[in-house]
């Protein structure tokens, strides 16, 4: 197919699935609920064999970086806003997992949602998703970034919100999209800090002319100096807080799990929230400049990585012990950003978004095969009945502690030693609390396994009657799922963080790179995970498996003990560490409170009661006052005249 | 000679008598309208003094309109005054506060 | 103290006491009289500023027509004497206070210091052969023509709006309606009934 236009193919490539979900969404009375289903699967088909096929260009062709506009959409007083593609290596990268992911989702969602309502809409929204996160990942400029990211935004908020009957759903939607905007904020005024330094949108451009920027300073508030490109980065990243869900805006993705399982495995897990750290990558040249803005980063990422999982092990919703498992990968990615070793984040962002997928997916089978219940501690034995999800959930868990072999060990293990070698100021506390990470990990997760697969079988007799296999559509796409979790991180480890697989798309500065350090000493996969295992987060991570085992599967009491005698640190954690109730008192509060100031004083008091009200009454009383002057007597009104004709002759004459 | 301060020191004080007698008369509109004639007439004098001390007839073609004006104005004032008193059997200037507020 | 000085001081006496008269006398009738008064008197001192026409005019039109209807108002109207001066000392004071201040205040600038012989010399007397009334038509005919006009329009309103206030309709009045009296039938107005002859008996 070389000779076809290569512009033709990106824009078939991210239209595709608009055009699926159109159909969905806007014929779905029409086409019915296979129509919808193939409508947008086939979309999103093409949307995966485009990719691959451009994968393939890039990475064995070594096709050129396609760099174009194709639609100017307008030009504001020399400020050029395009719609444009960007694709090399890195682009190829996310377009495959995200549409690969995204397909695996679309099939399994056809027996996840089988019975439930809203069947189509469901299917036009994830294939919105898609074209949004494609939107995203493709763009060459910063508006389109800003456009794909608020589309998968809206996306995501939709779909927290798809069982709109429910009012913990509509809670949870309302506080993704809030908590959001506030990163959003962050995220459009350093846009917008871009635009007004460089005078351009365009990434090419501005990343060019970052290095000449990079020693400007402006003044934020008076009498403060502050790096431009600390600002730019700083700012840029709140918003990858948002979206990425890093402390403290964390806190919309657990309750997120309102969704549908098919899309906390798309969106929650696998593409959008690691939209953030993809922004960051890209950015590379940018962030580079800023040493304050990584150190930033990187304190972030690794305090989210160890706090959001130590809360993981006290959570008793199958699928909220694995969004905080989501929270905390997410800030090892973070850190490895921090630590200037992108390539390590993507590598591990790439890992894990085939094994959380994997693990949503399997988790949501597991919950069909409870009949929609997510309670943990209703479960248990499952291994018995549900064979091929017991085994790709195995699977994935493996991935996730980064049991050697595994994807997850090689990106996991990367970013911890990149963390290690990394200089910059706050590098020794997020090296440790990724360490210890790696402990906590293994605990929760094989917490949940345990209690989920293995024991006494469901407790309700009911319930254990029914359980049995999920249908073909389920568990296909945990195989195929499954087959990258396991293999992808031996296969592309090497190309990829000591290769020249991001040369070109991503910069590190010579004194940041930490990664090129580790690239020293490695020969092969095998070296590398020989060197792993004798390292300390392997043995924490063996150390945490032992510990799941012992506390939960032979001694259950022990974990009973614990939740008593520590009751404080217990509820710490039950409690989150208190942010919810933290931004109810205060934000929520706040915000009501200040709502209510606003309307008593605003509304009441200055607009209905003085200028309302207020007017009128004062129009009254000037009235009553004025009143007794219209005497009605004629020489009443003589005198006034004579009187105002006396003082004028007074003003006139005398004065 | 008369001077010209003389006439005009006439006219002041016609204006002031007639001013008074607004105020003093408060029982009978029939005399406010007398008054308002003599204000106007000392007005008149004004005209008249001026035209002739500076020898131009305009002055006196004012006087002329503002008696065709004044005519008009007791014309005028007489009939009310006659639809007055038959609607309300007086002409007591304090009985017609109708128009107080 | 020349003759013309002499006889405007007698006007100009007489004129201010009879206004005066004019607002303190009880009686209506008596206040138009001695309107009349003041009016001659004003009409003498215009013959002494040299305008003719318009003295022989106050006299004719104020005197002869003004004060006329206004007698005739009076005494038309069935006025209860007793009542019209109640008040009249009570008010006194302040009509007289009000009247010195302006008084004060006009004389301070019409005082000879202003307006006195030295600032404004006495004109020539006219000649023998000047026609006051002649060069007051002379400009009102050309230079003032439309406000003449404009006056005569006023007069007009004021004529009509005298009528239509006072004019009122009396049902009990009889009067003659000549289209009805042309439009009748002979069925409106006669009625022819049969009657039997004369009883016998």
């Amino acid at each position: 197919m070389p000779d076809i236009d290569m512009k033709t193919l990106y824009l078939a490539l991210v239209l595709a699935p608009l055009a699926g979900s159109i159909i969905a969404g806007l014929f779905r009375n029409q086409i019915g609920k296979a129509g919808a289903h193939w409508a947008t699967i086939l979309g999103v088909g093409l949307s995966f064999v485009l990719s691959a096929y451009v994968f393939y260009l890039h990475v064995f062709q070594a096709a050129p970086v396609f760099n174009e506009n194709i639609y100017t959409w307008m030009v504001v007083d020399g400020l050029e806003m395009h719609v444009g593609f960007l694709v090399d290596n890195l682009t190829a990268m996310m377009i495959t997992v995200v549409t690969f992911v995204s397909l695996m989702v679309h099939i399994y969602t056809i027996g996840y949602m089988a019975h439930e309502e809203g069947y189509q809409r469901f299917f036009s929204y994830i294939a919105l998703f898609t074209f949004s996160m494609l939107m995203l990942v493709m763009s060459n400029n910063f508006l389109q970034l800003f456009f794909g990211w608020e589309a998968v935004g809206l996306v995501s908020y939709l779909l927290i919100g798809f069982y709109f009957k429910r009012e913990s759903a509509i809670f949870a939607n309302m506080k993704a999209f809030l908590v959001n905007r506030v990163g959003d904020f962050g995220f459009i005024l350093g846009i917008a800090a871009v635009a007004m330094y460089f005078g351009s949108l365009d990434y090419a451009q501005v990343f060019d002319a970052a290095p000449g920027k990079a020693g400007e300073t402006i003044g934020i508030w008076s009498g403060s100096q502050w790096s431009l490109m600390t600002v730019i980065c700083i700012l840029l990243f709140i918003g990858a807080m948002g979206k990425s869900a890093q402390v403290p805006l964390h806190v919309w993705l657990p309750d997120s799990m309102e969704g549908p399982t098919p899309i906390s495995a798309l969106i929650h897990a696998a593409t959008m929230v690691t939209a953030g750290i993809f922004m960051v990558a890209r950015m590379s040249p940018l962030y580079e400049l800023s040493e304050t803005a990584l150190s930033f980063v990187l304190v972030i990422g690794a305090t989210t990585a160890f706090f959001m999982g130590l809360i993981g092990i006290v959570q008793n919703d199958i699928k909220r012990v694995i969004a905080y498992s989501t929270l905390s990968q997410l800030g090892y990615m973070v850190a490895a950003l921090g630590a200037s070793a992108y390539a390590a984040g993507l590598f591990h962002l790439m890992t894990h978004a085939f094994f959380k997928a994997l693990l949503f997916l399997a988790a949501g089978s597991v919950i069909i095969g409870m009949h929609h219940d997510q309670d943990i501690r209703n479960m248990g034995g499952v291994r018995k009945y549900m064979k091929i999800t017991w085994f790709t959930f195995l699977l994935g868990t493996l991935a996730l502690i980064g049991f050697p072999g595994f994807s997850g060990f090689f990106s996991k293990d990367a970013i911890i030693e990149a963390v290690g070698h990394s200089q910059i100021a706050g590098s020794g506390y997020a090296h440790w609390l990724l360490v210890a990470g790696v402990f906590v990990t293994a605990l929760y997760s094989f917490r949940l396994y345990f209690i989920v697969f293995h024991g006494e079988g469901p407790r309700d007799e009911h319930a254990r009657e029914h359980i049995k296999e999920s249908p073909a559509v389920v568990t296909v796409p945990l195989l195929l799922l499954a087959v990258p979790s396991v293999m992808i991180g031996w296969m592309t480890i090497e190309p990829m963080l000591f290769g020249d697989y991001f040369k070109g798309v991503l910069h590190v500065a010579s004194a940041h790179d930490t990664l090129g350090e580790i690239g020293e000493h490695y020969h092969n996969q095998i070296g590398f995970v020989s060197h792993g295992v004798m390292a300390l987060p392997f043995w924490l991570a063996m150390g945490g498996l032992a510990v799941a085992f012992y506390v939960y599967m032979l001694k259950p009491d022990i974990a009973r003990n614990l939740a008593i005698r520590f009751d404080w640190l217990y509820g710490l954690l039950n409690r989150k560490y208190g942010f919810d109730d933290f931004n109810q008192a205060v934000f929520a509060k706040g915000s009501l409170l200040l709502g209510k100031g606003l309307w008593i004083v605003g509304d009441r008091t200055l607009i209905d009661g003085i200028a309302v009200n207020g007017s009128a009454r004062s129009v009254g009383v000037l009235a009553q006052t004025l009143r007794w002057l219209q005497s009605g007597y004629l020489y009443h009104y003589a005198i006034a005249m004579i009187l105002g004709l006396l003082g004028l002759v007074y003003w006139f004459v005398i004065r | 000679m008369i001077s010209l301060s003389e006439y005009l020191i006439l006219g002041a004080l016609l204006f002031v008598i007639s001013v008074a007698g607004i105020f003093i008369n408060r029982k009978n509109l029939i005399v406010l309208l007398m008054c308002i004639e003599l204000m106007l007439l000392a007005v008149n004098i004004n005209f008249v003094a001026f035209s002739h001390f500076l020898g131009d007839v305009t002055g006196q073609v004012f006087v002329f309109f503002i008696l065709t004006v004044a005519a008009a104005e007791a014309a005028i004032g007489l009939a009310i005054l006659i639809v007055l008193f038959r609607n309300r059997r007086t002409i007591d200037v304090d009985d017609l506060d109708s128009m107080r507020g | 103290m020349s003759f013309e000085k002499f006889l405007f001081y007698m006007f100009a006496v007489i004129l201010l006491g009879a206004a005066v008269m004019v607002v303190t006398r009880r009686n209506p009738v008596h206040s138009a009289l001695f309107l009349v008064l003041v009016f001659f008197n004003m009409a003498g001192i215009w013959l002494l500023a040299e305008a003719e026409f318009l003295a022989i005019a106050l006299v004719l039109v104020y005197v002869g027509a003004v004060m006329v209807l206004f007698l005739f108002v009076i005494m038309m109207l069935d006025i209860d004497l007793a009542t019209v001066r109640a008040g009249f000392v009570r008010h006194l004071p302040l009509g007289m206070l009000v009247g010195a201040l302006m008084f004060m205040e006009m004389a301070l600038v019409l005082g000879p210091r202003h307006f006195g012989l030295a600032k404004y010399t006495a004109p020539e007397p006219a000649p023998a052969d000047y026609n006051n009334t002649a060069e007051l038509g002379l400009s009102l005919f050309s230079q003032h023509l439309y406000a003449l006009e404009v006056a005569a329009v006023i007069l007009l309103v004021a004529m009509i709006a005298a009528i239509s206030l006072t004019l009122r309709k009396r049902p009990q009045t009889k009067r003659q309606n000549v289209t009805e009296q042309h439009a009748v039938k002979k069925k409106d107005r006669l009625k022819i009934v049969t009657m039997a002859a004369e009883e016998k008996g």
